[in-house]
Order: structure tokens, then C-alpha cells, then sequence
């Protein structure tokens, strides 16, 4: 797949670059690697590559910041990647049986992708929601008050396709 | 007493229309219009706003420090990284009312003559992201942001900036490396901010609610402000409430209420789940000190507790607390404290930055250590090897992550160091029935 964006893309990125002063284009590389991810799936060398080439910058000034923070793949995942909270709070309400719920369900240890490339089972640190606990972020949604009844739920409608990636409501918390 | 809450349930309150049909910008039009920067600056000062990020500074005298000297432009950063574990207050206000910030974002931007704010925002939140995005875009269409404002010559441009996933990008400095497009790495201070700050110009760093409180000060007046609350903890604050509770959740309470009405009156918590009793709360986030129910509900000296800045942090660690962030976790007769504690330890050691080697290598041995005294391999001499890995963290980083890692360790073990003492001698106990420690398992 060439790793390139769409016009609309880009258009999206010069609007990006625009928030900031003149010479500060390099405010962008969050940004811009959040709507690669959300593009290209992950961010690989090509994507992170290329993200260097629209802001001017060395790759390696996009490779340090990529691996330092948490929300960006360095590599490939399934279709839908369930990031499951384990902190404090949310373990008070059970994280940890939520969690070892879906490795059964998928069959899959931490980290890893179904057989079927579907999901991607990860944990995460405290996504502000632990009065809802315990919860689950797919892509742009919240899933709180999780229990194994409602993992079934959410799994046999992503399954189902329900939910496709472009549609999804953002905003929803369920 | 609501200030950031009153509206809360207004339908519609997230749109501009409402928003403005219950009253909203009004304190644009009396600031740009009526007032000069620096009286909004004396509002808030008199007002004796403190920081609501977690460390209390008072709001005001921040904004002095602004370096005017400077020929660089002025910037204010609102601070919506909110990571803190326990802390979801933010979330909270921007979902329900984005207009609330945006209104305090652009009186608090007129103070500190800023023409160009941020607010920098976690980056899991993208949903929180689309709905300030859409009372940007509203604020702009209605005059309110941009060229010119309301005729009064003042233009400001303000834009939402995504983080990417890092506990880190919430201390202010790490913040403004992160909006410069680099790691989340905090800065040594001096300089402050204020002085250089985002592309080394004078800055201020403020937290959602602060800057939100700023919109009732310019309409009310600080000192009407300062009526509210008790002594130097004055207005009102946000508190997320969570753990072994009935009703979690965000409530806006005046400061100097009892602890033991917020925790047990149906108005608020209350009470522990599922007629439980207290064992313990953490009550300003996860970096501050856990205490157990008797010197949580009363200060050592007997008195009732109040939720205050000063009431809170009644003796010191030894015995006390911190408001902080506002981030409230109860945790019930039934709740593991080592566990909990090998959780946030994990919790720090994968959130430190790496840059200083107390932090990236002692929140580590304290993470590998706890782990095996949960697991039930833990040795005598573990938890004295844990409060001295602490005490070399605290006080010896750059930012104050360290000391974040370091105290909840310490009032853990000060606290409830016979918990700690059971796992290492009962391993076998700890192993079985899910590691829960229960109550009673006590042994001289
Ligand atoms: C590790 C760490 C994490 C922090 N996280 C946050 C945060 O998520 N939100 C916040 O407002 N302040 C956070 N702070 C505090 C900020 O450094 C800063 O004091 C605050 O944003 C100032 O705003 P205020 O004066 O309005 O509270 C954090 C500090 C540290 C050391
Ligand atoms: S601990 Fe899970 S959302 Fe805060």
C-alpha cells in the first residue's frame, strides 16, 4: 500500500499546520500522526517517513515522539483494538475479571490479535472514566460499566459489523 | 453553592444557543468591553482562586509572574491532559458544557493579553475533542473568538490540541514540550513558564476548572468569590468520586464541607457499596497519601475533616492528606491495600519519562518489588527496602512525578504496614481467593 494521504487528507493537514505560528509547523507531528493512524491502521517507518516529509522535519525527530507516547502502534493491529483500563479505580470494580474474560473469549494473551485479525486486546492506564468503571476504549468510543454480558454484546456488534470504523458515532459512551 | 455546575442539566447547555440564552458570555462582554487586562488579573487575585490541577497555587499571582518585559507574544494553555487515576472531573465539564471553558478561555486569554491559546487535551478523548471543536466553531461564527471581539479590538484565536497517550504531558512543562511536537520530557525550572514557556515565550498553564472559575469571577467579583468556601480554600470545587461507593461520579461542592457528609449523603456518594464498612480513601488523586477511615474522617487532633486544601493536609503525611486533584477513591473493608499499591506503582513506573534515573529506576524496583509481595514471594526485608527506595525518589527528580510515585508507597506502608507484613508470612493465603486481602486476617 502506498503510504500517502487523500486530498481531503490534505487539506486537513495545511489546516493543521495553520494553528500555529509561522516556523512552528512542528506542533503538528501529534496531530498529524493521529489522522495517519487513523488511515494507515499504524504507524509504520513509511507512515512516520512520510509524516516528516509534510512537516520538514528529520524522520528521527518523528520516531522519538511516535514510541514515547502510548496511543500509537508501532505495529500492525487487528481491525478494532479494545483497550481495557487496569488502574486502580476500574481493578476496584473488576477490571481484572474483565480482562481475563476477553483473553478467554478471544483466545489471545495481552497484546495479542484474534485469529480471526478482528481485535487487538490491550490494556491501558486511566482514561478518566473510573466513575463508570469498569470500562474499555474501541477506537473513539467508551464502553464503561463493562460486565461479561455486555463484552458479549459489543463483540458479537462489532462482529456483526454494526459498527463500521468511518460511521462510528463519536462521542457515544455506552 | 454551584458555579461550574448550576447548568449542568439545562438541556442543551453544549450548544451555544442555550449556553448563551442561560446567561453565558456575558463576562466576555463585561471584561473586553468594561475592564482592563489587569483588573480581570486583581478580580482573580482577590477571588483567591487555586490552581485546581492538583497543586493548589494561587491562581492570581500566577498571572503576575507573566514576564511583561518580553517582546515574545503571551500565551495560556489550558490543561486537559487529566490523567491523574481517579481524577475524571474535566472530562466531565467539557462533555456536558464545552462552552464553560471556552468562555473562561477567553477571559482568562484577555487578562494575560494572550492572542493565540491552547487547550491541549489527552489525546484518548477524541470525542472531547469533536465537541470543543464544534463550541470553537460556534464561539468563532458568534463573534466571540477571532478578530476584533465584540468591537473591543481584542482578537484571539483559539485551537484544541490532541496529547498521545502519556500521564506525563499533564505537568505543565512536559505539556508545552508536547504542544512543541517533542516527548512529553518536563523542563528543569527555572525558567518558569511565565517567563519562557511554549517557543520560549511568556506562558501561563492553567487546568480546565481554574480557568472555568475565571468566568463567575469576572461577572461577580472576586471578593463575592472569596466569600465562598472556608479561609484560604475559597469557591467551590469539582470532585470525581470512585471505588467502593453508591453513587461515583463528578460533584461540585463548596470547599469546607465535612468529608463525612460528601462520603455517606445521598446528595453525594453516598455511602460504601453493597453495605460494606470504609477502610480507607485516597482523596486527591492517586499521587497523594491513602489514609485509613479513623484519620480520614477525623484530623489526629480529633476534629472533623473537612474538604478543604488546609483540613485535608491537617497533619502533614503523618497523618494527613491532599485535596489535589480532586480525584476521590474509596476503598472498602474488602479492598487489598498491597495490591492497590503494587497497581499504582505499575501505574508510575510505566508512566516516568525516563529522565532522571531515581524515578525511571526506582519506580521500577518498587513495582517489581510489590509484585512479589503480592504474589506471595515477597521477603522480610521488602518493606523496609520500599520505603528507602521512596525516599531516594522523592525530592530528587526534576518534575514532581517522583514524589507522585514515592508518597502513595510510603502512607501505604505508614498505614497499613501490617497488610504488608501478612503477604510476606502468608504467602499461601494471598494466593488463593483472587490475592483479596480480607479484613481480620490480621496476625501479630
Ligand atoms: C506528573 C504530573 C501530572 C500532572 N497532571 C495534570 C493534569 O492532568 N491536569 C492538570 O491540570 N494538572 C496536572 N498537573 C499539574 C500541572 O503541572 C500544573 O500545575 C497545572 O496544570 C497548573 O494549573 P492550575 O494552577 O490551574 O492547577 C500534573 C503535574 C504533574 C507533576
Ligand atoms: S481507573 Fe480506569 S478510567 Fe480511571
Amino acid at each position: 500500500m502506498e503510504v500517502k494521504f487523500s486530498q481531503e487528507q490534505l487539506d486537513k493537514v495545511k489546516e493543521i499546520i495553520s494553528r500555529y505560528p509561522e516556523g512552528k509547523q512542528k506542533s503538528a507531528l501529534l496531530p498529524l500522526l493521529h489522522l495517519a493512524q487513523e488511515d494507515f491502521g499504524w504507524c509504520s517507518v513509511e507512515v512516520m517517513d512520510y509524516i516528516a516529509t509534510l512537516l520538514h522535519i528529520k524522520p528521527v525527530e518523528v520516531y522519538e515522539v511516535a514510541t514515547f507516547y502510548s496511543m500509537f502502534h508501532m505495529k500492525p493491529v487487528g481491525k478494532y483494538v479494545l483497550e481495557v483500563c487496569q488502574t486502580g479505580p476500574c481493578m476496584l470494580r473488576g477490571s481484572d475479571q474483565i480482562v481475563n474474560y476477553l483473553k478467554k473469549k478471544l483466545g489471545v494473551e495481552m497484546g495479542g490479535t484474534s485469529a480471526d485479525g478482528m481485535f487487538t486486546l490491550k490494556t491501558v492506564e486511566c482514561l478518566a472514566s473510573c466513575g463508570s468503571a469498569p470500562m474499555m476504549q474501541v477506537e473513539d468510543a467508551y464502553y464503561e460499566y463493562l460486565s461479561e454480558e455486555k463484552i458479549d454484546e459489543i463483540l458479537d456488534m462489532f462482529r456483526a459489523n454494526a459498527i463500521h470504523r468511518k460511521e462510528h458515532f463519536p462521542g457515544r459512551t455506552v | 453553592m454551584k458555579i461550574l455546575l448550576d447548568k449542568i442539566n439545562v438541556p442543551g447547555i453544549n450548544t451555544f444557543e442555550v449556553y448563551r440564552r442561560e446567561g453565558g458570555y456575558r463576562a466576555v462582554e463585561k471584561a473586553l468591553k468594561t475592564m482592563t487586562p489587569d483588573q480581570v488579573v486583581e478580580e482573580v487575585k482577590t477571588s483567591g482562586l487555586r490552581g485546581r490541577g492538583g497543586a493548589g497555587f494561587p491562581t492570581g499571582m500566577k498571572w503576575s509572574f507573566i514576564d511583561k518585559t518580553s517582546s515574545n507574544p503571551h500565551y495560556l494553555v489550558c490543561n486537559a491532559d487529566e490523567s491523574e487515576p481517579g481524577t475524571f472531573k474535566d472530562r466531565y465539564l467539557m462533555q456536558n458544557s464545552p462552552h464553560s471553558l471556552i468562555e473562561g478561555m477567553i477571559v482568562s486569554s484577555f487578562a494575560l493579553e494572550a492572542k493565540l491559546s491552547y487547550i491541549y487535551v489527552r489525546g484518548e478523548l477524541k470525542f472531547i475533542i469533536k465537541i470543543l471543536e464544534k463550541a470553537i466553531a460556534e464561539a468563532y461564527a458568534n463573534g466571540f473568538l477571532g478578530k476584533n471581539i465584540l468591537g473591543s479590538g481584542y482578537d484571539l484565536d483559539l485551537y484544541v490540541q490532541p496529547g498521545g497517550g502519556a500521564y506525563i504531558c499533564g505537568e505543565e512543562t512536559a505539556l508545552l514540550e508536547s504542544l512543541e511536537g517533542k516527548r512529553g520530557n518536563p523542563r528543569i525550572k527555572p525558567p518558569f513558564p511565565a517567563v519562557k514557556g511554549l517557543w520560549a515565550s511568556p506562558t501561563v498553564v492553567n487546568n480546565v476548572e481554574t480557568i472555568a472559575a475565571t468566568t463567575w469571577i469576572v461577572n461577580n467579583g472576586g471578593a463575592e468569590y472569596a466569600k465562598i468556601g472556608i479561609g484560604r480554600s475559597t469557591g467551590t470545587k469539582l470532585i470525581s468520586a470512585c471505588g467502593h461507593i453508591n453513587n461515583p461520579g463528578v460533584y461540585e461542592i463548596e470547599l469546607g464541607l465535612p468529608v463525612k457528609e460528601f462520603l455517606y449523603s445521598n446528595e453525594y456518594c453516598g455511602g460504601i457499596w453493597k453495605n460494606h464498612k470504609l477502610k480507607a480513601v485516597v482523596p486527591g488523586g492517586s499521587s497523594v497519601p491513602i489514609l485509613p477511615e479513623e484519620l480520614f474522617l477525623k484530623t489526629a487532633a480529633g476534629e472533623d475533616r473537612l474538604m478543604s486544601y488546609e483540613s485535608l493536609s491537617d497533619g502533614g503525611f503523618a497523618t494527613g492528606s491532599m485535596l489535589g486533584s480532586g480525584g476521590f477513591i474509596v476503598y472498602d473493608e474488602t479492598a487489598c491495600i498491597v495490591k492497590n499499591t503494587w497497581n499504582f506503582s505499575r501505574f508510575y513506573h510505566h508512566e516516568s519519562c525516563g529522565q532522571c534515573s531515581p524515578c525511571r529506576e526506582g519506580t521500577g524496583w518498587m513495582e517489581r518489588v510489590l509484585h512479589r509481595i503480592e504474589f506471595g514471594k515477597g521477603r522480610p526485608e521488602d518493606i523496609d527496602l520500599l520505603v528507602e527506595v521512596a525516599k531516594r525518589i522523592e525530592g530528587n527528580t526534576i518534575c514532581p512525578l517522583g514524589d507522585a510515585a514515592a508518597w502513595p508507597v510510603a502512607a501505604a506502608i505508614r498505614h497499613f504496614r501490617h497488610e504488608f507484613e501478612y503477604h510476606i508470612k502468608h504467602p499461601e493465603k494471598v494466593m488463593d481467593a483472587d490475592h483479596v486481602y480480607q479484613p481480620g486476617m490480621v496476625m501479630a
